[in-house]
């Protein structure tokens, strides 16, 4: 049996005394293992546990209760901690609050320099990984010029130079217009298919889950629904409860297939829906 | 209250080297009563356009009227203009400050002077039409409410001024899917039962198709497209071209269109969608 490259066991978190307030219990006992080249995409409602959960799997958070794995490395021990933050990168919602220096290069360096590797090799791995979000052309631009998908490729790049075994990405196209979101989505199937890299994807965005290996959705702390987005989205009533929804296409289908029309039911997308309905000859 | 640009041109940094033109030549007005979208790439000049519909922006050229008045008139009070005219910024529940519920969406009506009472009212009538119980909330601080409840908090800020006219740029994002769908309703039934203009700008197609009666399209600083939204998500093509796209089912009739199918292509919403595809197949058969 393969090891998972994260594995959570009975995990339990609750924030101390949050804002003021009692405790708040936002994961609770929840089982995990993602493995390595997985695409992993998370849905839940606001306030369901997915950003404490995403913020586990790269040690920013540490269990109250239960175990977190990375590549066999305890999260809870602080020794690992630098260790398992070169293996895991996160990327956040707001581009603005991630870039730190004055040019784009500047930026994707600052991880590898901080991990004392030589200035060459530094050069070499900036260049890659620009080259794996396609924003190599902007390489001496000041960050702060670009659009927000743009900075949010630069964010990921500053992830990919630190060569790390996964990606967490929590909502990282909420402030994005859609050809923003387009080139997000587009940039970590990418990093996922070609450089194999393991990618957690938090969203609200039921459309940007349809190309997850799997999916997660969680509600009050617990993970309460998995499987493919086939499978996940054929729960269009248990979604909705949850406060989520289906993507509109799968949406159609589900009521088409009431009215009688010979239609699967778990349809993604609008190609599919094409197929189905005017099958070619 | 009616909105009147006309030929505004806006530039930041005006005479510097850094000079950036965000609007131009721009012409449009807006009737009282409309619920209006408007949609566009990044950089295109959305948030510039609508920060001169209240005068937080002057323009560097042109003329803006609200409610018949000349906002670039040296005499013109814009603080009165700008309660007539509510904004409601992107990630509003960042401009929360007040210990209590009260306190935060009260601030507005109590800087226009208005009696205890009066303020104590607006607040009640504010937190009802966001969906939230003034009895429950109001000696709470609005720190400790959730992410949707502090969202609405400060739309209720807003709304509290009782504007003729309310502005929100993006008011749905980072919000899940329910709690999108009731600021939404909540913003049309405000529309509905008190008749103000409602002027939404937004990234999502298939809100502005399901909710809007009129559709502005803005590239580089000019008006690319301006009507209704079927007439709008015709021009696919030039949309296509703005990096933007069309509501996932108008894009399936267009496809399934293309295939030979016989569909109105003129569908925004998937009830209407379901009942062209039911209506073309029975055709077929």
């Amino acid at each position: 049996m393969k090891q998972p490259l994260v594995r959570f066991t009975n995990v339990s978190f609750t924030y101390a005394r949050a804002q003021g307030r009692g405790g708040w219990q936002a994961l609770r006992d929840v089982n995990l293992e993602v493995f390595e080249h997985e695409f992993v995409a998370v849905l839940g409602r606001n306030g369901s546990g997915k950003s404490t959960l995403a913020k586990h799997v790269n040690a920013l958070l540490t269990p109250t209760s239960g175990q977190v794995l990375v590549a066999g490395l305890d999260t809870s021990v602080p020794e690992n901690v630098w260790e398992i933050r070169q293996k895991v990168g996160m990327v956040f919602q707001n581009p603005d609050n991630q870039l730190v220096a004055t040019t784009v290069e500047e930026d994707v360096a600052f991880g590898p320099e901080n991990l004392g590797i030589p200035p060459a090799e530094i050069q070499r791995r900036v260049t890659e990984a620009l080259e794996a979000v396609g924003m190599l052309q902007y390489r001496l631009h000041p960050p702060h010029r670009l659009s927000g998908g743009q900075k949010q490729r630069v964010a990921i790049a500053g992830i990919v130079s630190m060569r790390p075994k996964c990606i967490v990405l929590d909502e990282p196209t909420a402030m994005l217009d859609p050809a923003g979101r387009r080139e997000v989505m587009e940039t970590i199937h990418r990093l996922n298919k070609e450089e194999g890299i393991t990618v957690l994807h938090i969203t609200h965005h039921m459309d940007e889950v349809i190309g997850a290996d799997r999916v997660l959705v969680m509600d009050q702390g617990r993970i309460v629904l998995e499987g493919t987005p086939r499978e996940v989205f054929s729960q269009g009533e248990l979604l909705r409860e949850l406060h989520l929804d289906v993507p509109q296409i799968t949406d159609l289908a589900q009521r088409l297939a009431s009215r009688g029309v010979s239609i699967p039911s778990g349809i993604l997308t609008v190609n599919e829906m094409v197929m189905h309905l005017c099958p070619s000859d | 209250m009616s909105i009147r640009l006309e030929n505004v041109s806006f530039r930041y940094l005006e005479d510097t080297p850094m000079e950036t033109e965000a609007l131009l030549d721009v012409t449009l007005e807006i009737a009282d009563g409309e619920f209006v979208g408007i949609i566009g790439p990044t950089g295109s000049g959305k948030s510039t356009l609508i920060q001169h519909f209240n005068g937080l922006l002057l323009p560097s050229s042109g003329k803006v009227w609200v409610d018949g008045v000349d906002l670039t008139h040296k005499d013109t009070q814009l603080r009165q203009i700008r309660q007539k005219v509510g904004m409601v910024f992107q990630y509003p529940e960042h401009q929360l400050f007040g210990e209590t519920v009260l306190e935060d969406v009260g601030f507005g009506p109590r800087n226009m002077g208005l009696a205890e009472e009066e303020v104590v009212e607006r607040v009640r009538r504010a937190l009802a039409y966001v969906g939230l119980d003034f009895a429950e909330l109001k000696d709470q601080s609005p720190f400790e409410l959730s992410g949707g409840q502090k969202r609405r908090v400060a739309i209720a800020g807003v709304l509290a001024m009782e504007p003729s006219v309310l502005i929100l740029d993006e008011p749905t994002a980072g919000l899940d899917p329910k709690g999108r769908e009731e600021i939404l309703d909540e913003i049309c039934t405000l529309h509905r039962e008190r008749g103000i203009t409602v002027i939404l700008v937004t990234h999502s197609m298939e809100d502005v198709a399901r909710l809007v009666d009129r559709l502005i399209v803005m590239d580089r600083g000019r008006v690319a497209l301006d009507g209704t939204p079927v007439e709008v998500f015709r021009q696919a093509e030039t949309l296509k071209e703005l990096g933007l796209g069309l509501p996932q089912v108008t894009e399936l009739m267009h496809e399934l269109k293309a295939k030979g199918m016989a569909v109105d292509t003129d569908v925004l919403t998937v009830e209407a969608a379901e009942e062209e595809i039911v209506k073309a197949l029975g055709g077929q058969r």
